[in-house]
């Protein structure tokens, strides 16, 4: 397997991106008739083929438990859980495999520096900065330890356009915030957020940084020592890998300090009822048999991203969101709501008088899938004044022809209203 | 289209155009919240008795058309029915709703325009939302109701 990465990493990074739709098999099939025009990438997007057949050699033949028995498929398992380990760290640019921690996904990464970290570090009196465009996973489990804490929640609005209100951020940042969490790219509005320069801001200010890159990885290349983020959370069911497994990248010494947050097997060095020492890094974070074969599959879908060249990428998804802007305009009661300057190829949308969950059931019919409702997200909806919205995200497989499907499916749902 | 025009039947656009009995009742006996957890679609449903009649029944909130349309023919079809009627009306509905049995009964005159909902089943949930409310409002279990 290993030999298989060393050739795949030695290829010049592909810069035709329109080339890459053949790679995903789901995208070949029709729905109610139509060709699948997928434009749902930012719930969960498609695999390609390479991951797939990952997936399936590791199930099918080198199934069994890691860190654990001393026969050859344990081995097995043991090197291509480790191995993907190895390769998330090389992609994200971490410094050591013990800063990154396999977890379910950014929910759970989340939770667990809100848990481990807020839960030892916060106290009344102390504050945590999010902000308005949050997804409910990095909102919830702040509210959460805060409660525990007696520490304070203070969100950041947001402009009209979408964009954090940057004058609000350098106010509400004070000496009792300790930790600041926000969103690398939102998934309601598709802004990108300034990290760089808000993670150099909050140091400044004393507070750990928490970012929330689940939207962030399928559309840039992330480096997380460039970036000089204390946590980096993501999915790998976000950027072309299964569901069922994410990371937490934290820096070293941070981690070292923390208490771990659940117990059972695999944290621990030793167990007696007298007392328990816990694993060394990432085991101590790791409780239990992790999500072995979807760890692979992430490893395959980092291979897969290694391969591409990301200003191409960024390119080409600039192209579609343009279009995609472009051509929403042709619709009559259409409002896009997020505007900001700096934005992923998200676009969340609503139309006067139809509801966002009869245009997604009026395109389906159309074969075009499209993510309606709050997205998880009810202070953003809320901020805009809107229950709902439809969106339809743009991933490195999407070209000018499903833009152009989706907007003759929404021809359809306006006259079908009219 | 076809299929379309069978979930957005006429009945439906109007209803969901304009819809009857839309606003609060005062003096109502029960009001009842219901929400769609899932969409975040919310309706308050605000029911007045007279014995055991409905004497007046209306709603409050936003949602998607078949929501709407739904809650708008639920108060039209049970203003001034009994409450038994209108209990054996939602059994009717839901039947309607998530079963592919027979014919909807005659009874449920112009609700029959929600039958072509069963063929949409993250959309069924949209439809009967208002039906939990009002069941919970005849029932007088709860004062909130969730599809979830």
């Amino acid at each position: 397997m290993s030999a298989a990465v060393t050739d795949s990493a030695s290829l010049a990074p592909t810069t035709d991106i329109a080339s890459l739709r053949g790679d995903f098999p789901a995208l070949q099939q029709r729905v109610h008739g139509h060709p699948l025009t997928y434009l749902d990438s930012a719930a969960s997007s498609q695999c390609p083929q390479a991951v797939i057949d990952a997936i399936g050699t590791q199930q099918g033949l080198n199934h069994a438990n890691v860190h654990r028995g001393v026969h050859q498929l344990s081995e097995r398992a043991t090197l291509a859980y480790e191995s993907a380990r190895e390769r998330v760290r090389d992609y994200i640019n971490a410094a050591s495999e013990r800063e990154i921690i396999f977890t379910r996904g950014t929910t759970e990464s989340i939770n667990l520096v809100a848990r481990s970290f807020g839960g030892s570090r916060l106290s009344a009196g102390d504050e945590v900065l999010i902000t308005w465009m949050e997804h409910h996973s990095n909102i919830v489990p702040w509210q959460m330890i805060c409660e525990r804490t007696g520490a304070k929640l203070v969100p950041v609005p947001i402009t009209d356009a979408g964009e954090l209100d940057r004058a609000a951020f350098d106010r509400l940042l004070t000496d009792r915030t300790k930790i600041v969490a926000f969103v690398h790219v939102s998934n309601a509005l598709g802004t990108v957020n300034p990290a760089r320069e808000l993670i150099g801001k909050a140091h400044a200010a004393g507070a750990v940084v928490v970012v929330d890159g689940a939207q962030a990885m399928p559309h840039k290349r992330v480096d997380v020592r460039d970036l000089d983020c204390d946590f980096y959370a993501f999915s790998g069911h976000k950027m072309f890998g299964p569901t069922g497994i994410g990371v937490l990248y934290g820096k070293e010494n941070l981690l070292e300090e923390m208490p771990p947050w659940q117990g059972g097997g695999e944290m621990i060095l030793t167990v007696s009822f007298d007392g328990t020492t816990w694993n060394h890094l990432p085991g101590k974070f790791e409780a239990g048999t992790p999500n072995i074969t979807a760890a692979v599959g992430l490893g395959a879908a980092v291979d897969y991203l290694a391969r591409i060249d990301f200003a191409a990428l960024e390119a080409h998804e600039a192209a579609l969101l343009e279009h995609a802007t472009e051509r929403l305009g042709e619709i009559d009661g259409a409002r896009i709501v997020g505007t900001a300057a700096d934005k992923a190829s998200v676009l969340s949308f609503v139309i006067d008088g139809i509801h966002a969950h009869d245009v997604g059931t009026i395109v389906d019919a159309a074969g075009v899938a499209v993510r309606t409702g709050h997205h998880c997200a009810m202070p953003v909806m809320d901020r805009f004044g809107v229950a709902a919205t439809a969106r339809a995200s743009f991933a490195l497989y999407n070209n000018h022809d499903d833009i152009d499907r989706l907007i003759l499916g929404l021809g359809q749902a306006v006259e079908l209203f009219a | 289209m076809n299929e379309l025009q069978e979930l957005y039947r006429e009945v439906i656009l109007d209803h969901n155009r304009q819809p009857r009995n839309f606003g609060e009742i005062g003096d109502a006996d029960r009001v009842i919240d219901g929400v769609n957890p899932l969409c975040g679609d919310r309706m308050t449903l605000y029911v007045k008795l007279n014995g055991a009649t409905v004497q007046d029944v209306s709603f409050r909130g936003t949602g998607c058309a078949i929501s709407v349309a739904s809650s708008s023919l639920m108060t039209e079809r049970i203003k001034g029915a009994s409450v038994d009627e209108t209990m054996s009306l939602f059994e009717m509905v839901h039947d309607m709703l998530t079963s592919d049995a027979n014919e909807p009964p005659d009874e449920l005159e112009k609700l029959v325009a929600l039958a072509g909902v069963r063929e949409y089943p993250s959309r069924v949930k949209c439809a009967s939302l208002a039906w939990h409310a009002l069941r919970a409002a005849l029932t007088g279990t709860e004062h909130e109701v969730s599809t979830e």
